[in-house]
């Protein structure tokens, strides 16, 4: 398993902001600043962070549905950043995305049939019209979707069924790499236990790549070989699920593992929540260096002067000065 | 009924119904309660199994179609459907609420300082120079930093936590005996929820005020709640005391509910267990048990019969056929 997929390499996504005033200009926005990783065939990648850290603008620029000012991404060894048009149309069957709010996401004017098989007439128009039944059918089946409902609406299913219509959209041309932003949040728990077991099982099936952003760490470690968690803009931590929860090792990620409630009263009870002071700084007004220390328990002096780069400690790739230490 | 007096909020036999073109919705059917003093309970369940409407129903803010029946006694007194200038000198004033979206609970338009001096001079006669500080004395006591300059601010100036937090304080102003809190947390990041539900927690010690808080969240009630009520189709299925009912379920729904939780302290099983299928359609309940479809230790009588909510212990019930879980 180590044919890499997808490599991320060093991306930049900055927004103009205007500012107050006449003569003011505009100041970057830093969404995203300088994140990479690599991403392998079958394999899932888990991003989290708090609202506004930049995890679905970097999953966003990615599928290059917004612009990236710097950095690469190699996607099956062809730099996307560099592709023409009729290249990336091309290039947009191996990837797809299944989006947050199931049904907002879906044209309510279209039938079901009409919104799996759009992707497959416009990727394979000559397609023979028996063909594009035969394979929206197959993947209604595939995705729990009883296939003599093609054509009913969205508004006849409940949000469950439309998020399976949304996976049955992604999926109906068989990519190579599917980006969920936060594909489960909006749904109940009995739900969402079992989408998460279906995108589990569609993976094991069609051999996919997932890049799976949710702000509940729990239903990420459940789903991830591997997690990045980022704030403000940076990967502060990647490592392992496993590594990950069991020991953590920058304080930003330790702080989000110890608010994520846990369905148990004794260990609730028992819990030491080191909660994190404060909030979020302003993006357009970040803090020097350590862009975590303002709401750190540990940070010191080099904090404000130097910016920790990733580095390997231990299994995890940390950026804290003080990660052994903690 | 021992200790009458220390009850607070007394629920008995309560029915929701709501007249839309398709025909009656029973959102909730015979609901029944207590709350004690300093209580907090959590009442859990999905979308759709009646949990909000339970709440609204008590505080006489059901929409235009929805008429509430059964009785519900709040320190003593009979409130269901009483008329809107009573209900007035409730509301606010002995029963405060807030809602899950603090943006669209807060008006646009209006200092901060202006909605919570508006409800000190209208429930407490307050003069204006009164109000303002008590005003801003709540905004310390929820921890709004710099809470002297912010209370003139708008809403939109408060991140959402913070807004989060002037609703409390809001809902606080009155000193309130009850406080309903309609997924409160929900909107917001597992960092702030954290500091949210410690704030109430505080607000609980210090206030002693009861809470009624729900959720689709079992970790958030593991945390906070003194007693569980699980909701299904508009009917509890099952109550007790937290740890009962996380320790020691006696009701299939709750035990599938439980389990299929992704957790945070779990390595990554394979499969989640699930509940299969959808909450039943409430203008087409099964004839028995709501759960009756999607229950794994259903038999013949399940399917023919309701179950009523049946005390098996004290303080503890549950409505199901079944004797024992084993």
């Amino acid at each position: 398993m180590s044919d890499s997929l997808l490599n991320v390499d060093g991306l930049e996504v900055h927004f103009d902001v205007r500012q107050p005033g006449i003569f003011a200009g505009s100041r970057p926005l830093k969404a995203v600043d300088g994140v990479s990783f690599v991403l392998n065939t079958g394999e899932t990648l888990g991003i989290v962070g708090e609202s506004g850290c930049g995890k679905s603008t970097l999953a966003r620029a990615i599928l290059r549905l917004v612009p990236m000012t710097a950095g690469k991404v190699v996607l099956l060894g062809s730099d996307l950043a560099a592709l023409n048009k009729d290249e990336l149309r091309q290039a947009r069957r191996d990837f797809q995305i299944i989006f947050q709010d199931p049904l907002a996401s879906l044209d309510p004017r279209m039938t079901v049939g009409q919104i799996i098989s759009e992707p497959l007439t416009t990727h394979f128009g000559k397609l023979s019209k028996d063909e594009v039944t035969r394979r929206v059918k197959a993947m209604m089946q595939k995705v729990g979707l009883l296939p003599n409902q093609i054509n009913r609406y969205p508004h006849e299913y409940s949000g469950g069924q439309c998020q399976r219509i949304g996976i049955a959209r992604a999926l109906v041309l068989e990519p190579k790499l599917v980006v969920c932003d936060e594909p489960v949040s909006a749904l109940d728990v009995s739900i969402q236990a079992q989408i998460i077991n279906l995108l589990k099982d569609l993976q094991d099936e069609m051999d996919l790549s997932l890049i799976f952003i949710a702000h509940d760490l729990s239903v990420v470690r459940h789903i991830s070989d591997k997690v990045l968690v980022m704030y403000m803009g940076r990967a502060v931590e990647t490592a392992s699920g496993d590594t990950l929860y069991t020991n953590p090792r920058h304080p930003y990620t330790r702080a989000l593992i110890a608010v994520v409630p846990i369905p148990d009263p004794a260990e609730e009870r028992a819990k030491d929540r080191t909660l994190l002071r404060g909030e979020l700084p302003s993006p357009m007004n970040l803090p020097s260096g350590c862009r975590f220390r303002t709401r750190c328990p540990y940070a010191i002096e080099r904090c404000a002067t130097e910016e920790p780069q990733l580095r390997d400690v231990g299994a995890s790739r940390v950026a804290c000065h003080r990660a052994e230490e903690i | 009924m021992r200790n009458t007096k220390r009850k607070l909020l007394e629920v008995a036999h309560l029915d929701v119904d709501f007249d839309t073109p398709e025909g009656m919705v029973p959102a909730v059917a015979g609901m029944s309660f207590e709350l004690s003093k300093g209580e907090t309970l959590g009442i859990v369940g999905e979308s759709g199994s009646g949990k909000s409407q339970t709440v609204l129903a008590i505080m006489g803010l059901l929409a235009a179609n929805g008429r509430a029946a059964g009785s519900v006694r709040f320190a003593g007194g009979e409130i269901l459907n009483l008329p809107v200038g009573r209900m007035n000198r409730i509301r606010g004033e002995k029963i405060a609420m807030i809602f899950q979206d603090p943006m669209t609970s807060l008006n646009p338009y209006l200092t901060v300082a202006t909605q919570m001096t508006e409800v000190l001079v209208r429930h407490k006669n307050m003069s204006m120079q009164d109000a303002r500080k008590r005003s801003i004395e709540l905004l310390d006591a929820v921890h709004i930093p710099a809470a002297r300059e912010r209370i003139d601010m708008y809403p939109h100036e408060f991140s959402g936590g913070m807004r989060q937090r002037v609703m409390i304080a809001m809902a606080l102003s009155c000193s309130p005996k009850l406080l309903i809190a309609d997924e409160p947390t929900t909107a917001l990041d597992v960092t702030v929820q954290a500091q949210i539900l410690s704030l109430l927690g505080e607000v609980r010690r210090e206030f002693g005020t009861s809470i009624i808080l729900i959720t689709h969240d079992l970790g958030v009630i593991a945390g906070v709640c003194d007693r569980v009520m699980v909701m299904y189709a508009g009917r509890v299925m099952e109550y007790g005391s937290v740890d009962d009912i996380f320790y020691r379920s006696v009701h299939p729904y709750t035990r599938g509910l439980l389990r299929s939780v992704p957790r945070l302290d779990m390595t990554g099983a394979d499969r989640l267990p699930t509940i299969d299928g959808n909450p039943p359609n409430l203008l087409a309940l099964p004839k028995g048990c709501p759960f009756v479809t999607r229950c794994q230790r259903r038999f013949g009588r399940c399917e023919s019969e309701l179950p009523e909510l049946r005390e098996i212990d004290h303080g503890r019930g549950k409505a199901c056929h079944l004797e024992t879980m084993q």
